[in-house]
Formats: C-alpha cells, sequence, structure tokens
C-alpha cells in the first residue's frame, strides 16, 4: 500500500509552514484580549495608588473584593444575581453601537420597564395564570423600554438630535414619570415612607433557577446577550448596522435603510432595558418603587464598554462588574471605606479602558501584514 | 387678606426668584461648556466636575471657614479635572463624547468618596445681596436677595461675548473650534489650546456646584445635582455657542425647575412629579425643534463632534 501525497499527516511534516495561519488567527483576536486586560491592570493599579493614599491597604481590597465577589458559592451566587440586569442594560449600549450611537439613558428604560411590567400584572395577579401573566409583564416592559430608547433613535436619524443627550433627558423625565406613577394612581396605600405599588402575591414571581439562589433573570440576560450576537454577527441586518456604523453615507448610497436600522436596534436595546425592569419587579422588588433606579443604566454603559460592545463578552464581564458591586457592602464594614470605593474604581477603568483605545492598531505583533517587515 | 400674603402673584414671583435661584450654575457650567465646545471639544464630564467642585467647596469651607476658599479650591479641582479630560482626549482614537461618560462616573464616585465626611458638618454660606431692601413684602425680599455669584455670572457672559470676537484669545479660540488643520496652518498648537479651554471649562462648572453646596439650596448630599451639569451640554446647543444666550437660557431653565415648587407652594399637588421634569422636557423640546437632520446647526464650531 502506497502513503498518498495528500495524506493531511504528511503535508502537515512536509508544509511547516501551515502554522502561519493559526497564529494569525490568535494575533488578530489576542489585540482586544490583551488590550483590555492590561487596561485593567493599569485601572488597578492606578486605584491602588488612591487606596494607599487614603491610608488603607489595596491588597486587603482585592482579597475582600474576591472574597465578597467569588470567594464562596454564596457570593458566587450573590455575584450572579447582580449581573442580571448588567447583561440587559449593556445591551442597551452595545446594539446602537453598532450603528455608532452613543446612547446612555438606560435606566429610563429600566425604570419604566419595572413601572409597565407592574401595572400590566396587578390587574391580572390572581385571576390569570402565572406563565401568562409573566410573559404579558416582559410585553409590556419590553414595548416600553423599546419605544423610550427608540425614540432616541428615531430622533437621531429624523432630527438630527444628538442621542446621547436624548437618551439622558429621557432617563430624567422616565424617572420623574417612574415617581408620579409610584405616588400617584399606581401607589399602593400601605406604603408609608417608601412609596411603591401593591407588591405581587408571592407566586406570581420569577423564581430561581433549580438548585441555585440566582432568579431567572440570569438566564434571560445570556439568552438576549446570545439573540444579540447572533443578530450583530450571522443577520443581514447585522451586517447592514455594522456598515450603517462605519459610515452613514456609504450605506445610504449602497440602498440601506439606515432609518429603520437605527430605529429597530434602538427599540430593541431599549427593550432588552425594559425587560432589566420587569426582572427586578418580579425577582428582585415585588413592586415598582424607586429602587428601581439603581444605577443599573449607568454601569451597563461600563459593561458595554469593557466588552468593546460584543454581545458575548458582555457576558464575563457583567459577572465580574455583578461581583465588584456585590463585594461594597463586605468592603464597607470591613475596611470602613464608603460605599463610592466600588464607583472610584468602576470611574478609573472606565477611563483607562477608553484611554488604551488609543493603543489598538499600534503594535506590529497584532498585525500578521506587517510580520514579515519586522521577523 | 392682602397685608399677610400677595396671593396669587406669589406664583410669578416664586418663579421669577426660582429662575434667579437655580439658574446660577446652569450659567456656570454653561459657559464652561461654550469655552470648551468653542475649541472644538465636548465635555459631557462637566456633571462629574460639577458634583466634585460641590464637594471640594463644601469641604474647604467647613475646614477654612471660608466660602471664598471653597470656592477658589473648587476651581481649581475643577480645573485639574479638566486638565485630565483635556489631557487624555488629545489621544488618537479617544471618543471624546465616551470620555465624558467615564469621567462623569469617575467625578461622583471622588466626590462621593471624599465627601462622606461632610455630610454632616455645617459650612458658611456665601453673601448675597438684598436688593430687596425697598419693599416691605418678605415675600419680595426674598426673591430680590441675589446671590453674588449670580451677577459675577451674568458678567462674565458679557465679557465672553466681547472677549469672543475681540481678542485674539477668542479668535484663536474660534480658529482651533472650526478647524483643526487652518489653526496648524497658523502655527497654533490645536491640542494645547482644547487642553487649555477644557481645563478653563471644567473650572467655571465647579463654580456652579460651589453654588449648589454653599448657597443654594446650600448643603452637601449625593444628590445635589439633578443633571444641571448635563444638561448644560443641551442648553449650549440650544444658545448657539452664545455666552448671552447661555445666560438667558440658563434663566427660563431656572424658571421651568422653580415652577413645580412654586405651584407647589400655592396649593397645587396634581402631578407634583411631573413639574420635576419640566426643564427636562423643556430642554428635549428645545433640541427637537432646533436641531436638523440635514444641515449642522447655525454658529457650530467646525470641529466640534457632537454636532456631526
Amino acid at each position: 500500500m502506497t502513503i498518498e501525497a495528500n495524506d493531511p499527516a504528511i503535508a502537515i511534516v512536509e508544509k511547516p509552514a501551515s502554522l502561519r495561519p493559526v497564529l494569525e488567527w490568535i494575533a488578530r483576536r489576542a489585540e482586544p484580549v490583551v488590550i483590555g486586560l492590561a487596561a485593567i491592570l493599569i485601572g488597578l493599579a492606578l486605584f491602588s495608588l488612591f487606596i494607599l493614599a487614603v491610608g488603607k491597604s489595596p491588597a486587603t481590597l482585592f482579597q475582600l473584593m474576591y472574597t465578597g465577589g467569588f470567594g464562596s458559592w454564596f457570593s458566587v451566587q450573590n455575584s450572579l444575581s447582580r449581573a442580571a440586569p448588567l447583561l440587559l442594560t449593556a445591551l442597551c449600549v452595545a446594539l446602537p453601537a453598532r450603528l455608532g450611537l452613543v446612547i446612555i439613558g438606560g435606566e429610563g428604560a429600566v425604570v419604566l420597564g419595572g413601572v409597565a411590567a407592574a401595572a400590566m400584572a396587578l390587574p391580572l395577579a390572581g385571576t390569570a395564570p402565572v406563565f401568562l401573566t409573566l410573559i404579558l409583564m416582559a410585553i409590556a416592559a419590553m414595548v416600553v423600554g423599546g419605544i423610550w430608547i427608540g425614540l432616541a433613535g428615531f430622533l437621531r436619524h429624523y432630527r438630527g438630535v444628538n442621542e446621547t443627550i436624548s437618551s439622558l433627558l429621557l432617563s430624567y423625565i422616565a424617572i420623574a414619570l417612574m415617581n408620579q406613577f409610584v405616588e400617584g394612581v399606581l401607589r399602593d396605600p400601605a406604603s408609608l415612607n417608601k412609596p411603591s405599588t401593591r407588591p405581587l402575591p408571592a407566586e406570581y414571581m420569577l423564581g430561581n433557577i433549580p438548585g441555585m439562589d440566582v432568579h431567572w433573570g440570569l438566564v434571560i440576560g445570556i439568552l438576549a446577550c446570545m439573540i444579540s450576537w447572533i443578530v450583530i454577527e450571522a443577520t443581514s441586518y447585522g451586517f447592514a448596522a455594522r456598515i450603517a456604523g462605519g459610515n452613514v453615507r456609504a450605506a445610504q448610497i449602497q440602498g440601506l435603510p439606515v432609518g429603520r436600522l437605527i430605529a429597530g436596534f434602538t427599540a430593541l436595546a431599549g427593550s432588552f432595558a425594559g425587560l432589566a425592569g420587569m426582572i427586578e419587579v418580579a425577582a428582585v422588588q415585588g413592586s415598582a418603587n424607586a429602587s428601581l433606579a439603581a444605577g443599573y443604566g449607568y454601569t451597563g454603559i461600563l459593561v458595554a464598554f469593557l466588552a468593546r460592545h460584543n454581545p458575548l463578552a458582555i457576558i464575563p464581564v457583567a459577572i465580574l462588574l455583578g461581583g465588584i458591586d456585590a463585594s461594597g457592602g463586605l468592603i464597607q464594614r470591613r475596611m470602613g471605606l464608603p460605599d463610592a470605593t466600588v464607583l472610584v474604581l468602576q470611574g478609573t477603568l472606565f477611563i483607562v479602558i477608553l484611554f488604551c483605545e488609543t493603543f489598538y492598531g499600534r503594535f506590529k505583533i497584532f498585525n500578521p501584514d506587517l510580520w514579515k517587515r519586522s521577523l | 387678606m392682602e397685608e399677610t400674603g400677595i396671593g396669587i402673584w406669589g406664583v410669578p414671583l416664586a418663579i421669577f426668584a426660582g429662575a434667579i435661584r437655580v439658574s446660577t450654575p446652569f450659567i456656570f457650567v454653561s459657559l464652561g461648556e461654550t469655552i470648551t465646545e468653542r475649541s472644538g471639544r465636548i465635555n459631557l464630564g462637566l456633571e462629574g466636575t460639577l458634583v466634585f467642585g460641590a464637594m471640594t467647596a463644601y469641604a474647604v469651607a467647613v475646614m477654612t471657614g471660608s466660602p471664598t476658599l471653597g470656592v477658589l479650591a473648587a476651581m481649581v479641582a475643577g480645573a485639574i479635572f479638566g486638565l485630565i479630560h483635556g489631557w487624555i482626549c488629545k489621544f488618537p482614537k479617544v471618543n471624546d463624547i465616551a470620555i465624558g461618560i467615564a469621567m462623569m462616573q469617575f467625578g461622583l464616585g471622588m466626590a462621593f468618596f471624599l465627601g462622606k465626611s461632610f455630610i454632616q458638618p455645617v459650612a458658611p454660606k456665601l453673601p448675597s445681596i438684598p436688593l430687596g431692601g425697598w419693599s416691605s413684602t418678605p415675600q419680595i425680599q426674598a426673591a430680590l436677595n441675589i446671590n453674588v455669584l449670580f451677577f459675577i455670572g451674568a458678567a462674565l457672559a458679557l465679557f465672553l461675548f466681547w472677549a469672543f470676537k475681540n481678542t485674539r484669545i477668542g479668535l484663536i479660540l474660534r480658529v482651533v473650534g472650526d478647524s483643526t488643520d487652518a489653526a496648524r496652518a497658523m502655527g497654533i498648537h490645536p491640542d494645547r489650546v482644547r487642553l487649555l479651554a477644557t481645563a478653563v471649562g471644567g473650572s467655571l462648572a465647579a463654580i456652579g456646584g460651589a453654588y449648589l453646596s454653599l448657597y443654594y439650596p446650600g448643603s452637601w448630599n449625593e444628590g445635589i445635582s439633578s443633571g444641571q451639569g448635563l444638561m448644560a451640554v443641551a442648553l449650549v446647543i440650544f444658545a448657539r455657542w452664545n455666552p448671552i444666550g447661555c445666560f438667558l437660557a440658563a434663566l427660563l431653565f431656572g424658571g421651568a425647575g422653580a415652577l413645580g415648587p412654586a405651584l407647589q407652594s400655592v396649593g397645587v399637588t396634581q402631578g407634583y412629579y411631573l413639574f420635576y421634569a419640566a426643564p427636562y422636557v423643556l430642554t428635549l423640546v428645545i433640541l427637537i425643534a432646533t436641531s436638523s437632520p440635514t444641515r449642522s446647526l447655525a454658529g457650530a464650531p467646525g470641529a466640534l463632534s457632537l454636532t456631526k
């Protein structure tokens, strides 16, 4: 029996250069990982200097942060629970970012989504089946959230209104609307100092994932990230959005429906943030109240930028940030630091990571096209 | 009954007084943002600078007993925030809008962190000028008791309006803002001009913060600003990068903000929370009315990323 010349085993021996595509593949994908990790390390170093400057030990702080966020099964579950809304609010930033839009008003969609979910559930609770009620709550929250952020996208395209500012103004308006609803027509007379809607009956709450102390919001969030990833990477809509994000005029000349893309993507983004509000009501709070405006919308901005607007990268980043959030209480108790410590850390990381954008494309090692000249 | 109160006239009077009281931080932040945007850069981080300035002013005023020193310290802190923003933004591929959001978060975090221990103590207040001394009606006296910073802000608006047109520095700022290349051809360093403009903008925004903590509402807490720093960015667009327009727009916003409390004082409590939204709705409506999808805004600096 003769050995065939095209036998793959022999081909590899004969052509050692075939390793090169693998190296190129690694090099092209390594850039965001290496630069991202370096940015996080620089950010942590700067934050350590700050902690040293206020006379505390950064080593103790990072150790507590690990213990509080990921040190035990209990803290891991706590971190995962906190990550759930961040997954959805980060999508609210990441999806429009594909079109070159900077939306920062996700908080407003969260708040109104929560109110809409509560308003939908309260007349139904006790009569309608649990599953149907939860579905209707989710739909109500997604529609309201989608309209809210979609409005910013619509105004951007059809009126030329800067979407960063309009989404933020809409978020303040949303919080005022929530206060009006919760203090007014939807107020539970039994809620005295902390006005809220009537509580959902316990059986109408979104429960925990079996075997874990983490609510179903985590699964919903991860699914939303996966769906978003498929929409962006594997559909013609996502492809068109990326073109429009690169150059609006080029996309228009190609005949792409830029206006509909912007309205659609911002509405989808807003509906995810609205869903985060529904989960807060149905899984955590049990009613709509001022706690809905807990800042998930703002932390979501950081998560999305850290993940470079990649929906799959949002999953680990949201869990990491959820862990940092979860460890805040422990740091406060053990080290006597204010609860804003976590906010300072987030701000520092955010600045350094955006700053490190400047290093993309600067290093030859990540660009195989330039290898010949340097190697 | 006319001896004790002034009846329904209390509403316009309260709105007038509120406009003057509430507008002062808007005046300073929007004038600062005008200087920054005229140089071709946008600073969305002024919300963080404002809150950090409020904290710094309050802390220094508590420690030294002098509100003036508090304002000066806030200006230094605001300039440092502006320098950080300006320095980071000069690097290629760095998005100034995103950096602004990050600086806002950082500024809020630092202010809440360092200001935790200053929530309890009471700081001396900034002085005000009682212009209502001629009237015997307490409401009018209170309404015309106007803080010195309001007058400084009004004077600054006039000065900047003149300076943009008639001074060499104003010309350099406008050239850099309209075309980076033209500025380079003239031998101006655009990055250096923008760095300084961002620093000046930051220090003015911090004065706005100092007014909040040292005069009205006059205490330091974590909810001291409700987006004044960000609304100022919208206000600058509305005012078409014109300092006098900023002053007038700030008064309008102040009046909108005072609407809710004024109506509540005469017993209108229905929809109270919706009145809180009035300044934001007003800003949004103005933005929608004045923007256009096809042409850039009249008076907009050519190199500004916001309006492209």
